[in-house]
Protein backbone atom coordinates (compact mmCIF):
# COMPACT_ATOMS: atom_id res chain seq x y z
CA UNK A 1 0.00 0.00 0.00
CA UNK A 2 2.06 2.93 -1.29
CA UNK A 3 -0.05 5.67 0.24
CA UNK A 4 2.77 8.12 0.71
CA UNK A 5 6.31 8.41 -0.60
CA UNK A 6 9.20 9.71 1.47
CA UNK A 7 10.85 12.70 -0.24
CA UNK A 8 14.49 13.73 0.07
CA UNK A 9 15.63 15.43 3.26
CA UNK A 10 16.41 18.51 1.15
CA UNK A 11 12.69 19.37 1.31
CA UNK A 12 12.95 19.98 5.07
CA UNK A 13 13.54 23.77 4.70
CA UNK A 14 10.39 23.96 2.60
CA UNK A 15 8.40 22.12 5.28
CA UNK A 16 9.82 24.51 7.88
CA UNK A 17 8.87 27.49 5.71
CA UNK A 18 5.35 26.12 5.30
CA UNK A 19 5.12 25.74 9.07
CA UNK A 20 6.27 29.34 9.38
CA UNK A 21 3.59 30.57 6.97
CA UNK A 22 0.92 28.77 8.99
CA UNK A 23 2.28 30.20 12.25
CA UNK A 24 2.12 33.66 10.71
CA UNK A 25 -1.43 33.02 9.51
CA UNK A 26 -2.50 31.75 12.93
CA UNK A 27 -0.97 34.79 14.63
CA UNK A 28 -2.70 37.10 12.13
CA UNK A 29 -6.05 35.38 12.69
CA UNK A 30 -5.61 35.60 16.45
CA UNK A 31 -4.77 39.29 16.09
CA UNK A 32 -7.83 39.90 13.91
CA UNK A 33 -10.04 38.23 16.54
CA UNK A 34 -8.48 40.40 19.24
CA UNK A 35 -9.09 43.50 17.12
CA UNK A 36 -12.67 42.39 16.50
CA UNK A 37 -13.32 41.83 20.20
CA UNK A 38 -12.19 45.40 20.85
CA UNK A 39 -14.52 46.80 18.22
CA UNK A 40 -11.77 47.49 15.67
CA UNK A 41 -11.69 46.31 12.09
CA UNK A 42 -9.37 43.51 10.94
CA UNK A 43 -7.28 46.00 8.95
CA UNK A 44 -3.52 45.39 9.17
CA UNK A 45 -3.95 41.94 10.70
CA UNK A 46 -1.63 40.33 8.17
CA UNK A 47 1.27 42.65 8.86
CA UNK A 48 0.84 42.92 12.63
CA UNK A 49 2.65 39.62 13.40
CA UNK A 50 5.60 40.88 11.34
CA UNK A 51 5.60 44.12 13.35
CA UNK A 52 5.71 42.02 16.49
CA UNK A 53 8.60 39.93 15.16
CA UNK A 54 10.55 43.07 14.21
CA UNK A 55 9.91 44.59 17.63
CA UNK A 56 11.06 41.48 19.50
CA UNK A 57 14.14 41.07 17.28
CA UNK A 58 15.27 44.60 18.14
CA UNK A 59 14.49 44.28 21.84
CA UNK A 60 17.36 43.82 24.21
CA UNK A 61 17.63 40.45 25.97
CA UNK A 62 16.93 40.50 29.67
CA UNK A 63 19.23 38.19 31.62
CA UNK A 64 18.40 37.39 35.23
CA UNK A 65 20.91 36.92 38.03
CA UNK A 66 22.65 33.51 37.92
CA UNK A 67 20.21 32.17 35.37
CA UNK A 68 20.91 28.67 34.07
CA UNK A 69 21.32 29.97 30.53
CA UNK A 70 21.91 26.63 28.85
CA UNK A 71 18.70 25.06 30.16
CA UNK A 72 16.77 28.31 29.69
CA UNK A 73 17.69 28.65 26.02
CA UNK A 74 17.18 24.95 25.33
CA UNK A 75 13.71 25.14 26.85
CA UNK A 76 12.71 28.30 24.99
CA UNK A 77 13.90 27.14 21.59
CA UNK A 78 12.81 23.54 22.06
CA UNK A 79 9.12 24.06 21.33
CA UNK A 80 9.85 25.10 17.76
CA UNK A 81 12.14 22.09 17.28
CA UNK A 82 9.51 19.71 18.66
CA UNK A 83 6.90 21.18 16.29
CA UNK A 84 9.19 20.71 13.29
CA UNK A 85 9.92 17.12 14.32
CA UNK A 86 6.16 16.49 14.51
CA UNK A 87 5.74 17.88 10.99
CA UNK A 88 8.52 15.55 9.79
CA UNK A 89 6.22 12.51 10.09
CA UNK A 90 3.06 14.32 8.89
CA UNK A 91 2.32 13.62 5.23
CA UNK A 92 1.44 16.50 2.90
CA UNK A 93 -0.87 14.78 0.46
CA UNK A 94 1.28 12.00 -1.02
CA UNK A 95 4.63 13.23 0.24
CA UNK A 96 6.22 12.90 3.63
CA UNK A 97 9.65 13.80 4.98
CA UNK A 98 9.92 10.56 6.95
CA UNK A 99 7.78 7.50 6.35
CA UNK A 100 8.52 6.18 9.84
CA UNK A 101 6.62 2.95 10.58
CA UNK A 102 5.84 4.18 14.10
CA UNK A 103 5.02 7.78 13.17
CA UNK A 104 2.18 8.07 15.70
CA UNK A 105 4.50 7.10 18.57
CA UNK A 106 7.07 9.58 17.28
CA UNK A 107 4.48 12.36 17.37
CA UNK A 108 3.59 11.34 20.91
CA UNK A 109 7.26 11.37 21.96
CA UNK A 110 7.64 14.89 20.59
CA UNK A 111 4.61 16.19 22.46
CA UNK A 112 6.07 14.69 25.65
CA UNK A 113 9.33 16.54 24.91
CA UNK A 114 7.27 19.71 25.37
CA UNK A 115 6.96 18.77 29.07
CA UNK A 116 10.73 19.02 29.42
CA UNK A 117 11.09 22.18 27.35
CA UNK A 118 8.43 24.23 29.14
CA UNK A 119 9.70 23.21 32.56
CA UNK A 120 13.28 24.05 31.55
CA UNK A 121 12.16 27.44 30.19
CA UNK A 122 10.53 28.07 33.57
CA UNK A 123 13.44 26.76 35.62
CA UNK A 124 16.29 28.37 33.73
CA UNK A 125 15.36 31.97 34.48
CA UNK A 126 16.14 31.51 38.22
CA UNK A 127 13.08 33.58 38.97
CA UNK A 128 9.97 32.77 41.00
CA UNK A 129 7.17 33.37 38.52
CA UNK A 130 8.62 31.43 35.59
CA UNK A 131 9.38 28.58 38.01
CA UNK A 132 5.76 28.50 39.18
CA UNK A 133 4.67 28.56 35.53
CA UNK A 134 6.90 25.59 34.69
CA UNK A 135 5.43 23.56 37.54
CA UNK A 136 1.92 24.56 36.51
CA UNK A 137 2.56 23.22 33.03
CA UNK A 138 3.66 19.84 34.36
CA UNK A 139 0.48 19.67 36.44
CA UNK A 140 -1.60 20.50 33.36
CA UNK A 141 0.36 17.97 31.31
CA UNK A 142 -0.48 15.20 33.78
CA UNK A 143 -4.12 16.05 33.17
CA UNK A 144 -4.22 16.12 29.37
CA UNK A 145 -1.44 13.72 28.35
CA UNK A 146 -2.99 10.34 29.18
CA UNK A 147 -6.34 11.10 27.50
CA UNK A 148 -4.32 12.40 24.52
CA UNK A 149 -2.32 9.18 24.35
CA UNK A 150 -5.47 7.05 24.28
CA UNK A 151 -7.08 9.36 21.72
CA UNK A 152 -3.99 8.88 19.52
CA UNK A 153 -4.48 5.12 19.87
CA UNK A 154 -7.88 4.97 18.16
CA UNK A 155 -6.89 5.61 14.49
CA UNK A 156 -3.95 3.13 14.58
CA UNK A 157 -6.29 0.43 15.96
CA UNK A 158 -8.65 0.98 13.03
CA UNK A 159 -5.86 1.09 10.44
CA UNK A 160 -3.85 -1.80 11.99
CA UNK A 161 -0.76 0.39 11.67
CA UNK A 162 1.21 3.08 13.48
CA UNK A 163 2.36 4.52 10.14
CA UNK A 164 0.71 7.90 9.53
CA UNK A 165 0.45 7.42 5.77
CA UNK A 166 -1.22 4.03 6.21
CA UNK A 167 -3.70 5.55 8.68
CA UNK A 168 -4.58 8.28 6.17
CA UNK A 169 -4.91 5.71 3.38
CA UNK A 170 -7.09 3.35 5.42
CA UNK A 171 -9.90 5.89 5.78
CA UNK A 172 -11.38 5.86 2.28
CA UNK A 173 -14.67 7.72 2.16
CA UNK A 174 -15.55 7.52 5.86
CA UNK A 175 -13.23 9.81 7.73
CA UNK A 176 -12.12 8.68 11.18
CA UNK A 177 -13.73 11.74 12.76
CA UNK A 178 -17.16 10.34 11.80
CA UNK A 179 -16.90 7.28 14.02
CA UNK A 180 -14.22 8.51 16.46
CA UNK A 181 -15.65 11.89 17.46
CA UNK A 182 -14.69 11.46 21.12
CA UNK A 183 -11.08 10.66 20.25
CA UNK A 184 -10.99 13.69 17.95
CA UNK A 185 -12.28 16.06 20.64
CA UNK A 186 -9.88 14.65 23.26
CA UNK A 187 -7.04 14.94 20.73
CA UNK A 188 -7.89 18.61 20.06
CA UNK A 189 -7.92 19.29 23.82
CA UNK A 190 -4.48 17.71 23.98
CA UNK A 191 -3.24 19.90 21.11
CA UNK A 192 -4.45 23.02 22.95
CA UNK A 193 -2.70 21.61 26.02
CA UNK A 194 0.76 21.09 24.54
CA UNK A 195 0.54 24.47 22.75
CA UNK A 196 -0.28 26.20 26.07
CA UNK A 197 -3.09 27.82 24.12
CA UNK A 198 -6.36 29.27 25.38
CA UNK A 199 -7.59 27.55 28.52
CA UNK A 200 -4.21 25.88 28.94
CA UNK A 201 -2.47 29.24 29.39
CA UNK A 202 -2.22 28.95 33.18
CA UNK A 203 1.61 28.56 32.97
CA UNK A 204 1.70 31.95 31.19
CA UNK A 205 -1.12 33.58 33.14
CA UNK A 206 -1.16 37.15 34.38
CA UNK A 207 -1.72 36.09 38.01
CA UNK A 208 1.90 34.95 38.06
CA UNK A 209 3.14 37.96 36.05
CA UNK A 210 3.31 36.04 32.79
CA UNK A 211 4.72 32.82 34.28
CA UNK A 212 7.19 31.05 32.01
CA UNK A 213 7.28 34.15 29.80
CA UNK A 214 7.84 36.61 32.65
CA UNK A 215 11.61 36.97 32.19
CA UNK A 216 11.73 36.21 28.47
CA UNK A 217 12.39 39.08 26.12
CA UNK A 218 13.58 39.73 22.61
CA UNK A 219 14.40 36.73 20.49
CA UNK A 220 13.85 34.30 23.36
CA UNK A 221 10.26 35.42 23.77
CA UNK A 222 9.80 35.28 20.00
CA UNK A 223 11.02 31.67 19.93
CA UNK A 224 8.69 30.62 22.74
CA UNK A 225 5.60 32.29 21.28
CA UNK A 226 6.35 31.08 17.75
CA UNK A 227 7.00 27.63 19.20
CA UNK A 228 3.59 27.55 20.88
CA UNK A 229 1.80 28.47 17.65
CA UNK A 230 3.99 26.05 15.70
CA UNK A 231 2.92 23.26 18.06
CA UNK A 232 -0.72 24.24 17.52
CA UNK A 233 -0.21 24.14 13.74
CA UNK A 234 1.69 20.84 13.89
CA UNK A 235 -1.04 19.33 16.05
CA UNK A 236 -3.71 20.47 13.58
CA UNK A 237 -1.67 19.20 10.61
CA UNK A 238 -1.26 15.80 12.29
CA UNK A 239 -5.03 15.58 12.85
CA UNK A 240 -5.58 15.66 9.07
CA UNK A 241 -4.13 12.18 8.33
CA UNK A 242 -5.32 10.85 11.69
CA UNK A 243 -8.96 11.96 11.71
CA UNK A 244 -9.81 14.07 8.64
CA UNK A 245 -9.17 11.63 5.80
CA UNK A 246 -5.71 12.89 4.82
CA UNK A 247 -5.63 14.37 1.31
CA UNK A 248 -9.03 12.98 0.26
CA UNK A 249 -11.32 15.50 -1.43
CA UNK A 250 -12.87 16.37 -4.78
CA UNK A 251 -11.22 18.36 -7.62
CA UNK A 252 -8.18 19.69 -5.80
CA UNK A 253 -4.95 17.67 -5.47
CA UNK A 254 -4.20 15.85 -2.21
CA UNK A 255 -1.62 18.36 -0.97
CA UNK A 256 -4.08 21.25 -1.40
CA UNK A 257 -6.75 19.42 0.59
CA UNK A 258 -4.26 18.66 3.35
CA UNK A 259 -3.31 22.33 3.61
CA UNK A 260 -6.94 23.47 3.46
CA UNK A 261 -8.04 21.07 6.22
CA UNK A 262 -5.06 22.09 8.33
CA UNK A 263 -5.91 25.77 7.91
CA UNK A 264 -9.54 25.22 8.92
CA UNK A 265 -8.56 23.22 12.01
CA UNK A 266 -5.89 25.76 13.04
CA UNK A 267 -8.47 28.54 12.76
CA UNK A 268 -10.98 26.50 14.77
CA UNK A 269 -8.42 25.76 17.49
CA UNK A 270 -7.29 29.40 17.70
CA UNK A 271 -10.92 30.51 17.96
CA UNK A 272 -11.93 27.79 20.45
CA UNK A 273 -8.91 28.52 22.64
CA UNK A 274 -9.95 32.15 22.92
CA UNK A 275 -13.47 31.14 24.04
CA UNK A 276 -12.17 28.99 26.93
CA UNK A 277 -11.63 30.20 30.47
CA UNK A 278 -8.15 29.53 31.83
CA UNK A 279 -8.22 26.10 33.49
CA UNK A 280 -6.79 25.60 36.93
CA UNK A 281 -4.30 22.70 36.72
CA UNK A 282 -5.72 20.75 39.68
CA UNK A 283 -9.22 21.07 38.25
CA UNK A 284 -8.11 19.87 34.83
CA UNK A 285 -6.40 16.88 36.45
CA UNK A 286 -9.71 15.69 37.88
CA UNK A 287 -11.66 16.32 34.65
CA UNK A 288 -8.91 14.71 32.58
CA UNK A 289 -8.75 11.51 34.62
CA UNK A 290 -12.40 11.13 35.56
CA UNK A 291 -14.07 12.26 32.33
CA UNK A 292 -11.69 12.47 29.36
CA UNK A 293 -9.67 9.32 30.09
CA UNK A 294 -12.67 6.95 30.47
CA UNK A 295 -14.30 8.56 27.42
CA UNK A 296 -11.17 7.99 25.32
CA UNK A 297 -10.90 4.40 26.60
CA UNK A 298 -14.52 3.69 25.66
CA UNK A 299 -13.85 5.15 22.23
CA UNK A 300 -10.85 2.84 21.86
CA UNK A 301 -13.00 -0.12 22.89
CA UNK A 302 -15.64 0.71 20.27
CA UNK A 303 -12.96 1.15 17.59
CA UNK A 304 -11.28 -2.12 18.59
CA UNK A 305 -14.57 -4.05 18.46
CA UNK A 306 -15.37 -2.62 15.03
CA UNK A 307 -11.83 -3.29 13.79
CA UNK A 308 -12.00 -6.93 14.92
CA UNK A 309 -15.52 -7.77 13.78
CA UNK A 310 -15.90 -5.79 10.57
CA UNK A 311 -12.67 -6.86 8.94
CA UNK B 1 25.56 4.47 4.09
CA UNK B 2 26.85 1.90 6.54
CA UNK B 3 29.79 4.19 7.38
CA UNK B 4 27.31 6.96 8.12
CA UNK B 5 25.35 4.61 10.41
CA UNK B 6 28.61 3.67 12.15
CA UNK B 7 29.47 7.33 12.69
CA UNK B 8 26.01 8.11 14.08
CA UNK B 9 26.23 5.04 16.33
CA UNK B 10 29.56 6.07 17.84
CA UNK B 11 28.52 9.70 18.21
CA UNK B 12 25.34 8.66 20.03
CA UNK B 13 27.30 6.19 22.18
CA UNK B 14 29.81 8.88 23.11
CA UNK B 15 27.00 11.31 23.88
CA UNK B 16 25.24 8.73 26.07
CA UNK B 17 28.38 8.06 28.12
CA UNK B 18 29.50 11.69 28.30
CA UNK B 19 26.13 12.97 29.48
CA UNK B 20 25.88 10.08 31.95
CA UNK B 21 29.21 11.23 33.44
CA UNK B 22 27.90 14.80 33.52
CA UNK B 23 25.11 13.65 35.87
CA UNK B 24 27.74 13.41 38.63
CA UNK B 25 29.86 16.38 37.55
CA UNK B 26 27.29 19.18 37.30
CA UNK B 27 26.24 21.10 40.39
CA UNK B 28 22.52 21.54 39.74
CA UNK B 29 19.65 19.12 40.21
CA UNK B 30 17.98 20.25 36.98
CA UNK B 31 21.16 19.82 34.96
CA UNK B 32 21.83 16.39 36.46
CA UNK B 33 18.31 15.21 35.68
CA UNK B 34 18.35 16.44 32.12
CA UNK B 35 21.89 15.17 31.53
CA UNK B 36 20.48 11.77 32.41
CA UNK B 37 17.57 12.43 30.02
CA UNK B 38 20.02 13.22 27.19
CA UNK B 39 21.88 9.99 27.94
CA UNK B 40 18.68 7.94 27.78
CA UNK B 41 17.47 9.68 24.61
CA UNK B 42 20.82 8.94 22.94
CA UNK B 43 20.35 5.27 23.87
CA UNK B 44 16.82 5.42 22.44
CA UNK B 45 18.16 6.66 19.12
CA UNK B 46 20.78 3.89 19.18
CA UNK B 47 17.92 1.40 19.48
CA UNK B 48 16.41 3.07 16.39
CA UNK B 49 19.66 2.28 14.57
CA UNK B 50 19.08 -1.39 15.41
CA UNK B 51 15.84 -1.14 13.37
CA UNK B 52 13.78 -1.58 16.52
CA UNK B 53 11.78 1.56 15.73
CA UNK B 54 8.97 1.04 18.21
CA UNK B 55 11.26 0.20 21.11
CA UNK B 56 13.54 3.13 20.24
CA UNK B 57 10.85 5.80 19.98
CA UNK B 58 9.04 4.47 23.07
CA UNK B 59 12.33 4.69 24.99
CA UNK B 60 12.67 8.35 24.00
CA UNK B 61 9.04 9.01 24.98
CA UNK B 62 9.18 7.25 28.34
CA UNK B 63 12.52 8.70 29.37
CA UNK B 64 11.57 12.29 28.55
CA UNK B 65 8.34 11.94 30.52
CA UNK B 66 10.07 10.19 33.39
CA UNK B 67 12.86 12.73 33.67
CA UNK B 68 10.42 15.68 33.49
CA UNK B 69 8.60 14.21 36.50
CA UNK B 70 11.78 13.08 38.21
CA UNK B 71 13.21 16.60 38.10
CA UNK B 72 10.26 17.72 40.20
CA UNK B 73 10.81 14.98 42.77
CA UNK B 74 14.58 15.47 42.83
CA UNK B 75 14.12 19.15 43.62
CA UNK B 76 11.30 18.46 46.08
CA UNK B 77 13.06 15.84 48.20
CA UNK B 78 16.45 17.54 48.32
CA UNK B 79 16.34 18.73 51.90
CA UNK B 80 15.86 22.17 53.39
CA UNK B 81 17.50 23.94 50.52
CA UNK B 82 15.17 22.75 47.80
CA UNK B 83 17.93 22.19 45.28
CA UNK B 84 17.68 25.71 43.98
CA UNK B 85 21.31 26.42 44.89
CA UNK B 86 24.42 24.77 43.44
CA UNK B 87 25.18 21.51 45.20
CA UNK B 88 27.30 18.39 44.81
CA UNK B 89 25.67 15.48 43.04
CA UNK B 90 27.68 12.78 44.83
CA UNK B 91 27.77 11.35 48.33
CA UNK B 92 29.33 8.22 49.91
CA UNK B 93 31.90 8.45 47.12
CA UNK B 94 34.20 5.60 48.07
CA UNK B 95 31.49 2.99 48.63
CA UNK B 96 29.71 4.10 45.46
CA UNK B 97 32.87 3.81 43.38
CA UNK B 98 33.58 0.34 44.78
CA UNK B 99 30.04 -0.86 44.05
CA UNK B 100 30.09 0.67 40.55
CA UNK B 101 33.47 -0.88 39.71
CA UNK B 102 32.39 -4.31 41.01
CA UNK B 103 29.12 -4.16 39.04
CA UNK B 104 30.98 -3.14 35.90
CA UNK B 105 33.47 -5.99 36.25
CA UNK B 106 30.71 -8.56 36.85
CA UNK B 107 28.50 -7.40 33.99
CA UNK B 108 31.33 -6.66 31.55
CA UNK B 109 33.12 -9.90 32.44
CA UNK B 110 29.88 -11.80 32.01
CA UNK B 111 29.29 -10.28 28.60
CA UNK B 112 32.81 -11.20 27.48
CA UNK B 113 33.10 -14.65 29.04
CA UNK B 114 29.68 -16.15 28.41
CA UNK B 115 29.69 -18.40 25.33
CA UNK B 116 27.14 -16.61 23.15
CA UNK B 117 24.93 -18.89 21.04
CA UNK B 118 25.29 -18.64 17.28
CA UNK B 119 22.25 -17.81 15.20
CA UNK B 120 20.24 -20.71 13.83
CA UNK B 121 17.89 -19.99 10.94
CA UNK B 122 17.08 -16.46 9.77
CA UNK B 123 15.05 -13.73 11.47
CA UNK B 124 11.45 -13.41 10.24
CA UNK B 125 10.44 -10.39 8.19
CA UNK B 126 8.35 -8.72 10.89
CA UNK B 127 10.45 -9.22 13.95
CA UNK B 128 8.25 -7.31 16.39
CA UNK B 129 5.07 -9.09 15.28
CA UNK B 130 6.83 -12.47 15.47
CA UNK B 131 8.10 -11.66 18.95
CA UNK B 132 4.59 -10.67 20.00
CA UNK B 133 3.16 -13.97 18.72
CA UNK B 134 5.91 -15.95 20.38
CA UNK B 135 5.25 -14.22 23.68
CA UNK B 136 1.48 -14.09 23.52
CA UNK B 137 0.55 -17.08 21.37
CA UNK B 138 1.18 -20.10 23.58
CA UNK B 139 1.13 -18.09 26.77
CA UNK B 140 -2.11 -16.28 26.19
CA UNK B 141 -3.75 -18.04 29.13
CA UNK B 142 -0.94 -16.95 31.45
CA UNK B 143 -1.25 -13.38 30.14
CA UNK B 144 -5.02 -13.38 30.62
CA UNK B 145 -4.67 -14.60 34.19
CA UNK B 146 -1.85 -12.25 35.01
CA UNK B 147 -3.39 -9.07 33.60
CA UNK B 148 -6.25 -8.83 36.13
CA UNK B 149 -3.87 -9.79 38.93
CA UNK B 150 -1.51 -7.00 37.95
CA UNK B 151 -4.31 -4.48 37.60
CA UNK B 152 -5.70 -5.56 40.97
CA UNK B 153 -2.23 -5.13 42.50
CA UNK B 154 -1.95 -1.61 41.12
CA UNK B 155 -5.44 -0.62 42.25
CA UNK B 156 -4.88 -2.23 45.65
CA UNK B 157 -1.58 -0.43 46.05
CA UNK B 158 -3.19 2.90 45.25
CA UNK B 159 -6.09 2.22 47.64
CA UNK B 160 -3.71 1.27 50.47
CA UNK B 161 -1.46 4.26 49.85
CA UNK B 162 -4.28 6.73 49.32
CA UNK B 163 -4.46 9.33 51.99
CA UNK B 164 -8.05 10.29 51.24
CA UNK B 165 -10.64 8.11 49.57
CA UNK B 166 -14.21 8.84 48.52
CA UNK B 167 -15.56 8.05 52.02
CA UNK B 168 -13.28 10.72 53.42
CA UNK B 169 -14.51 13.12 50.78
CA UNK B 170 -18.24 12.42 50.80
CA UNK B 171 -18.94 10.81 54.18
CA UNK B 172 -19.91 7.23 55.12
CA UNK B 173 -23.03 7.28 52.94
CA UNK B 174 -21.31 9.08 50.06
CA UNK B 175 -23.93 11.82 50.30
CA UNK B 176 -21.96 14.84 51.43
CA UNK B 177 -22.24 17.59 48.80
CA UNK B 178 -20.00 19.36 48.12
CA UNK B 179 -17.29 16.81 49.03
CA UNK B 180 -14.80 17.85 51.68
CA UNK B 181 -11.70 18.64 49.59
CA UNK B 182 -8.57 20.56 50.55
CA UNK B 183 -9.01 22.50 47.31
CA UNK B 184 -12.53 23.05 45.99
CA UNK B 185 -13.57 22.41 42.42
CA UNK B 186 -13.41 19.53 40.00
CA UNK B 187 -15.74 16.65 39.26
CA UNK B 188 -18.50 15.97 41.82
CA UNK B 189 -18.74 19.60 42.91
CA UNK B 190 -22.20 21.07 42.93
Amino acid sequence: MADVVAVSAWWTPLAAALLGVFVWGAAAFDGALTAGSRGMGPGGSLTRPLDGVARLLRQRRIVTLSADRLLWRVGGAGLLVAALLMVAVTPLGRWTLSDLDVGVVWFNAMDVAVWAFVWLAGWGANSVHPLVGGYRFLALALGYELPLMFALTAPPIAAHSLNVGAIAGAQGHVWNIVWMPVAFVVYCIGVLGFSLWGGFGAPLASDIAGGVRAELSGVDRLLLDAGRLALLVAGAAFAVPMFLGGGVGPLLPAWAWTLAKTAVLVAALVWAGRRMPVLRPDLLLEVGWLVLLPAALLQDLVVALVAVWVR
Amino acid sequence: MSILVDIVFWVLGGLAIASAVMVFVVDSMARATYALAVSFVAVGFMVLLLSQNYAGVITVLMMLMEMAIMAVYMVMFMGMNPALMPMSMVHSNKAAIAVAAATFVVLGGGALLVPWPTRRGTPPAHLTAALGRALMGDHMLVMIVFSPVMVATIVGGVVLASHRGRYDRMGDDLDRRPPRDPAPGGVGER
